[in-house]
């Protein structure tokens, strides 16, 4: 049985799929015994699934354009 | 509990592909495949310099500074690795210098050695709401996510927005930073539980009570 420390120590790897399977299996033991741990690897979890893929704010257009005309300017020069 | 994504990114292999064949036309001197590309990976690599410097003015001069790099350095970019990955490169090294200039300092780098001590442990332990996002509005939510984000030191940051919300592999994200892969997977580990611990504190059911750890 993995204590709470070794549990952390997997999360990672569970969270992301990458643990063999004997990790899981211990890894799901712990949490089905531990209140605590499940609740982290829980919240957890929902804290990947909503950044997961958040797009940035559009640039805003004068930044834009500045950066564009910067790249322009460059070109310019032999 | 349905907590997912309001975004959808591309899917990585259809971005690569298509980033390549840019990069080929940018190289043949296609400015407008360029243009197509500072388009694409602009509010990536602003919000990166955002959030590594905490200065707008700071981050504008890297996002140029990097993209005139890339254009003038576009040779010199070996098509085994991403285009993005290697911009992000740039990016990283740009805001590491600013810091630098800055700090007055001779060495500002992402390997700074993690503190591994016990108050790293997860303290707040409350289920969350059900539905924690939708008691915000989008953009609400969005500022309560960055705010979050700048709330981890530098070390986690960049590592965090790399892999979990870009969504680079463990591997690209330690050629982007120049970390090595223990040191990325150490220092997401951390972010992501300093995460879980800044959103608890918004996200966790009214009337729970929250225990210490252990």
């Amino acid at each position: 049985m993995l204590t709470c420390k070794e549990f952390l120590v997997w999360l990672n790897e569970y969270l992301d799929e990458t643990a063999a399977a004997e990790i899981r299996a211990k890894v799901e033991a712990h949490i089905s015994t531990c209140p605590n741990c499940w609740v982290i690897f829980d919240t957890t979890k929902k804290t990947l699934q909503i950044y997961k893929g958040m797009e940035p704010q559009p640039l805003p257009s004068e930044l834009h354009s500045r950066l564009m005309s910067a790249i322009e300017k460059r070109l310019a020069k032999p | 509990m349905c907590l997912t994504s309001v975004y959808q990114p591309m899917p990585q292999s259809q971005v690569q592909t298509d980033d390549l064949a840019l990069v080929h036309q940018a190289k043949a001197g296609n400015l407008d495949a360029f243009s197509q590309l500072v388009t694409r990976y602009e509010g990536k690599i602003f919000r990166l310099a955002s959030h590594i410097l905490h200065n707008q003015a700071d981050a504008e001069d890297v996002l140029q500074n990097a993209f005139l790099k890339a254009f003038t350095h576009l040779d010199g970019f070996q098509e085994n690795a991403k285009f993005y990955t290697w911009l992000v490169r740039i990016a990283v090294n740009e805001s590491l210098m600013k810091l630098r200039k800055k700090k007055r300092r001779k060495m500002v780098s992402l390997d700074d050695p993690v503190d591994t001590g016990e108050e790293e442990l997860p303290r707040e332990i409350a289920v969350w709401e059900k539905t924690p996002e939708q008691e915000y509005s989008q953009t609400e939510l969005r500022q309560l996510l960055d705010q979050a984000i700048d709330e981890l030191t530098p070390i986690y940051r960049a590592v965090f927005l790399l892999r979990d919300v870009d969504g680079l592999s463990t591997e690209e994200t330690a050629e982007a930073l120049d970390l090595s892969i223990p040191a990325v997977k150490s220092r997401l580990l951390r972010a992501r539980l300093k995460l879980r611990e800044i959103l608890t504190r918004f996200f966790k059911r009214k009337g729970d009570d929250v225990f210490a750890y252990l």
